[in-house]
């Protein structure tokens, strides 16, 4: 691993855990819960950011995973009684439905403009389904599915073993951001690893490593697999902070998660993570304004990063700094 | 013994347009052979075949005796083929080095890739490119950097198309002089349509002519054969 890399690692480890320490102590509740919320969305900006930015692969229904992650857990939790088994279980769920879903993909050569339509088409199938499910014959288990309400009851995580210590939300909050970190410094290992860097050079020209002698199916579909399975991690926080809902799966969030992308810097891992944490700030803010949808500002600030700042927030930041250090020093 | 390339009547048609017409090369080991042949002879089709980029619509390939009709390029690259196609593909985004350690990873850990690199970007004289990103090279230089990483991981077999296209004069010369190096481990198949480039290089040439060998020759004998100047000045010939 490069130093720059252990730097970077060391220091996202440094500042998760300066902000699980000092905001559960400053924070109102209501802010903590949001601020969750919010963390939740930059694990699933991450999970996006790693399979585009890196893989090339421009998955147009991140949600998918997402949605699949909160209803996997919600369903288990519910019938279990507790969160011990349902948060490995709700893992495996969206992680096998990536591999299952990026196997029929990448092994039939699928590609590029393709990709986007199939794995929007495959969340907006899973967004219908959980919107038909209301009524009393629609359940897994124990688990009511609820229709357009979605899961209200969704229980939240407990010690792992021990079903009476529930979380607070400030643990939560905790856990989450832990989890962001965890997750931020696995994508870095991955992409410093031997496998990531053939994803890259996949990403860069499929047909050289194919020459090479990489079977570039096998590659995209770990990738994936990978995005899925962060994508439902974030999908299991979303729902102990919120509930899980169909809308979890929509195309509203499947839109914005890519406008996150693309504003923070496609090709950066913490880019997207500022991005998806600073555009639902300024959304959740803007819907408090009386008479402005929070929506047409969101597509004024993708309209101006496009223009203005084309490699997004991250990169074009960097170039301007450099640029300024090289203006400032003799 | 087996010659350790060998196309069968291969044929390749796209739709009632036959690319390949049957032919039938075999490549013995520590061999340079030049396969040229005017436009539109099937010299590139018949390279896509070899190199598993192409699946032909009849006909068989062997490696070594063994059959590789049909396998991926990625299956073809793995027995120890090095391909090198006419455009120089590269990762244009990843630096010199990066991409010749992409080349290597396969079969090498981090500490040898790291070596051989060096070793291969040494031998064709481009070892002060290494930081440099590959996107931003001039063509020449990339034709050099594609050549690198395909005989980095010093593959039994090399197959090149066309690789001098774009070249300049002294670019061309050294990409001679690197071939003519690289024989001496390697063995080699040469596509190419310049005559010139083909005599400094290669022993033995084919001649593809409408999909089919016309002449397979020691070169000068080839070169000075009326046939093989008919086809290229667009004569009609009996193949």
């Amino acid at each position: 691993m490069s130093r720059r890399n252990a730097i970077e690692i060391v220091t996202a480890a440094l500042l998760a855990a300066v902000v699980a320490l000092v905001l559960p102590r400053v924070a109102e509740l209501f802010v903590l819960i949001n601020a969750t919320v919010f963390v939740s969305m930059a694990i699933l900006a991450l999970s996006l950011a790693l399979i585009w930015g890196f893989g090339g692969i421009l998955c147009f229904g991140q949600t998918a995973f997402f949605g699949l992650g909160g209803y996997a857990y919600a369903v288990t939790a519910l019938n279990l009684g507790e969160s011990t088994y349902a948060v490995p279980i709700a893992l495996a769920v969206p992680a096998l439905a990536a591999l299952a879903l990026g196997y029929f993909m990448f092994y039939g050569r699928i590609s590029d403009v393709y990709i986007g339509a199939i794995t929007l088409t495959v969340s907006l199938i899973l967004f219908n389904f959980a919107n038909s499910t209301a009524g009393d014959q629609w359940h897994i288990g124990e688990a009511p599915l609820g229709g357009f309400n979605g899961i209200p009851s969704t229980p939240q995580l407990n010690i792992p073993g021990d079903p009476d210590a529930t979380l607070s939300p400030q643990a939560i909050f905790v856990v989450a951001v832990i989890c962001l970190a965890s997750c931020y410094i696995l994508s870095k290992l991955v992409l410093a690893s031997r496998f990531g860097r053939i994803v890259v050079a996949i990403r860069e020209n499929e047909a050289r490593a194919e020459l090479l002698g990489y079977d570039a199916r096998r590659y995209k579909l770990g990738i994936f697999t990978v995005g899925g399975l962060i994508g439902g991690l974030a999908g299991i926080l979303f729902a102990n902070c919120v509930f899980v809902s169909p809308t979890m799966f929509s195309l509203f969030y499947s839109g914005q998660v890519i406008i996150w992308v693309m504003v923070g810097g496609v090709g950066t891992l913490f880019g997207p993570i500022v991005g998806a944490m600073l555009l639902q700030g300024l959304t959740t803010w803007a819907g408090t304004l009386p008479g402005i949808n929070p929506n047409a500002i969101l597509g004024v600030i993708l309209m101006l990063a496009v223009l203005l700042m084309p490699t997004g927030l991250l990169p074009g930041a960097t170039a301007v700094l450099g640029r300024l250090r090289r203006g400032i020093a003799p | 013994m087996s010659a350790l390339l060998e196309a069968r009547d291969v044929v390749m048609r796209f739709g009632g347009v036959a690319a390949v017409d049957g032919v039938r090369i075999a490549v013995e080991q520590g061999e340079l052979r030049g396969l040229i042949g005017p436009n539109g002879a099937g010299k590139s089709t018949l390279f896509k075949c070899l190199t598993g980029q192409l699946r032909p619509t009849a006909g068989r390939i062997l490696l070594r005796g063994k059959d590789i009709t049909g396998l991926p390029s990625f299956a073809v690259a793995r027995l120890g083929v090095g391909i090198k196609t006419q455009v120089p593909s590269l990762f244009d985004g990843l630096s010199v080095q990066e991409g010749l350690m992409i080349a290597l990873r396969r079969q090498h850990g981090e500490r040898a890739a790291r070596g051989l690199a060096g070793a291969a970007l040494e031998r064709l004289g481009i070892a002060d490119l290494a930081d440099r990103t590959v996107g931003l090279l001039a063509h020449g230089q990339r034709q050099l950097v594609e050549l690198a990483m395909v005989v980095a991981p010093e593959p039994d077999l090399i197959l090149l198309d066309e690789p001098t296209a774009g070249m300049s004069l002294e670019e061309t010369r050294r990409a001679a002089e690197v071939i003519r190096d690289l024989n001496r481990r390697h063995t080699i198949v040469v596509v190419e349509h310049d005559m010139q480039f083909i005599r400094s290089i290669a022993r033995t040439v084919t001649v593809l002519h409408q999909g089919r060998v016309l002449v397979e020759d020691e070169v000068s004998r080839v070169l000075s054969d009326p046939r093989v100047r008919d086809v290229y000045l667009g004569r009609q010939v009996a193949a």
